[in-house]
């Protein structure tokens, strides 16, 4: 079953674009990363997924069942980007509150998420830092153990002791077959952690597919030094020249690149699999040439 | 319930204010009565023949001499105009202050329909405004008690009636209102309740303005009519309780359409 999958996805806010049409699975299991730069749509869909804003056509569902409906929101844990909560209140009641709107008694597992994040739970919530505030955020998403968390840039204001042991919490949650949904503009994080991911760019969605098939492109990444511009064969994109040293993406046959490459004063070569980022850059880019 | 609990704790330390405030004053009106009641005589008659000031007050028709009168006269103003604040406040802040906070990511992504959440926050709002008239009630009683007056009760629970009714009809203008506003409103609230009190007020004053009695909820609430007609005015009554509805049913209408962003 598929924990979230929408069908021609599209939101208008008034005249101004959100998404549009944006056709997104996540199975039932994965870790799933979403990514595109701010305002490319990833918190529109997110919102429409948690039932904070309705679309203005398509569909979402969550596990068969449509977005935003209160037995769909039963199976979400959900931490939103911008973390607030009400003035005067205490860590500990702010979590007991949450799990009391579920219905639920999950102090066992709020203690130990608490613990294992350093969250005082007798603090205000008016005297925490920006990166406590986002561990409150986080308990409140994993207590009731849900099937499908939605986090919407999760890790930005923890420090990076905590980022990684909230990606091990993630890691044991979803061993144990939680579905994780988590946007991020940090690539790096979603190469590392993530199985699969989707890039959205102005609304829409270009690419969803494995993290290892998003980077085990046939592109690789070549660096040359001793030449001061890349060689002219096609296949070539993303060129970056520094000095005597050329960096760019090679998409072609690699005998092509070495038959030329034969022929060219190089003191040192060095062939990679491209990162995320720059495969990022990448579909950025090409879609910048589609645009034009 | 869960959210019920959770507005009445968060709204407990205004509450406390707004109450303690307006039943001092009260209380303050009444225990100087029997000092002021001396000095009255001869003065009664003036208040009544001031014009149009005395007509703005209701004056001209009840007996400032009395204690019914003067009680109705002042605690129309007191609990009037500070119990319309405090609905409006209330009213207004219910649903749009988790879009001014950004809580409503967090509430409203939890297993509750929207329905639920404005149910919820509407049996708050008018919780509130009944604890704050039963303590308005309490401390009439009591100093009533104190300086030894024994008003007729039916025409003093008919105001009491009449202040509660409109209080909550003016939070629930304003809690419709709330469901459409994303964030600010406490200057649109407290300012539609004061703009109420003056209409009444205009009313009162010319025949030609007199229809605007329909549309403020203190149209109602008038002591002089209440005490002198023995009942709340029927007419205007039936409109304020028509425009409650409205609101109430706007706030549900609207809140569970609405983009939360």
């Amino acid at each position: 079953m598929n924990a979230v999958e929408t069908v021609s996805l599209t939101k208008f806010y008034g005249k101004a674009r959100g998404v549009s049409d944006v056709n997104l699975t996540v199975a039932e299991g994965d870790l799933f990363g979403f990514i595109g730069p701010n305002g490319a749509g990833k918190s529109t869909t997110i919102r429409i997924l948690t039932g904070l804003i309705s679309q203005t056509s398509g569909t979402a569902k969550i596990f068969g069942k449509d977005a935003g409906k209160p037995d769909t929101l039963a199976d979400i844990g959900y931490m939103p980007s911008e973390t607030n909560f009400y003035h005067g209140m205490k860590v500990r009641e702010v979590i007991k509150y949450s799990a009391k709107l579920r219905k639920l008694d999950c102090t066992k597992e709020s203690t130990r998420l608490c613990e294992r994040l350093e969250l005082d739970v007798n603090k205000k919530i008016s005297e925490l830092s920006l990166g406590n505030r986002k561990k409150v955020s986080i308990v409140c998403a994993l207590q009731h153990k849900p099937r499908l968390c939605i986090l919407d840039e999760p890790t930005s204001g923890l420090d990076p002791l905590m980022q990684r042991e909230f990606y091990v919490i993630l890691e044991e949650r979803n061993a144990e077959g939680t579905t994780i949904f988590l946007s991020s503009h940090i690539l790096s994080e979603i190469q590392k952690y993530c199985k699969r991911a989707a890039v959205i760019r102005e609304g829409r969605l270009l690419v969803c597919d494995k993290v290892d098939n998003l980077v085990h492109t046939n592109a690789k990444k070549v660096t040359l030094s001793g030449i001061s511009e890349p060689p002219k064969i096609d296949g070539i994109g993303n060129v970056e020249i520094d000095g005597d040293t050329v960096k760019f993406l090679y998409g072609g046959e690699p005998r092509t690149l070495l038959n030329t490459l034969g022929n060219l004063p190089i003191t040192d070569i060095n062939i990679t699999e491209p990162d995320l980022e720059e495969i990022f850059m990448h579909y950025y880019k090409e879609d910048n040439c589609d645009n034009s | 319930m869960t959210i019920l609990k959770h507005e009445i704790r968060q709204g407990r330390n205004s509450l406390i204010i707004w109450t303690a405030v307006i039943a001092f004053m009260l209380g303050v009106c009444i225990l100087i009565y029997p000092e002021m009641s001396k000095q009255m005589d001869g003065i009664s008659e003036a208040f009544a023949n001031m014009g149009g000031f005395s007509a703005a007050f209701g004056m001209d028709k009840i007996n400032f001499g009395e204690f019914i009168g003067f009680f109705g006269v002042e605690c129309g103003n007191v609990l009037g105009l500070g119990g319309a604040f405090y609905a409006a406040l209330t009213g207004i802040s219910a649903l749009s202050k988790e879009e001014r906070e950004h809580t409503a990511e967090f509430l409203l992504t939890h297993p509750i329909s929207r329905q639920n959440v404005v149910a919820q926050k509407l049996v708050s709002v008018i919780l509130q405004i009944i604890i704050l008239n039963a303590a308005a009630v309490g401390i009439t009683s009591l100093s009533s008690l104190i300086i030894g007056e024994t008003p007729d009760i039916k025409p003093i629970m008919l105001m009491f009636a009449a202040y509660l009714i409109m209080q909550i009809e003016t939070a629930a203008i304003c809690f419709g209102i709330s469901a459409f506003i994303g964030r600010g409103g406490l200057g649109l609230g407290l300012g539609l309740a004061a703009a109420f009190y003056f209409m009444n007020i205009v009313a009162n004053l010319t025949e030609s303005s007199a229809f605007l009695k329909y549309i403020t909820p203190f149209g109602y609430t008038d002591s002089a009519d209440i005490i002198a007609d023995g009942h709340i005015e029927f007419k205007y009554l039936v409109v304020g309780l028509v425009i409650t509805v409205i609101g109430i049913c706007a706030a549900f209408w609207k809140y569970q359409r609405k983009d939360i962003s």
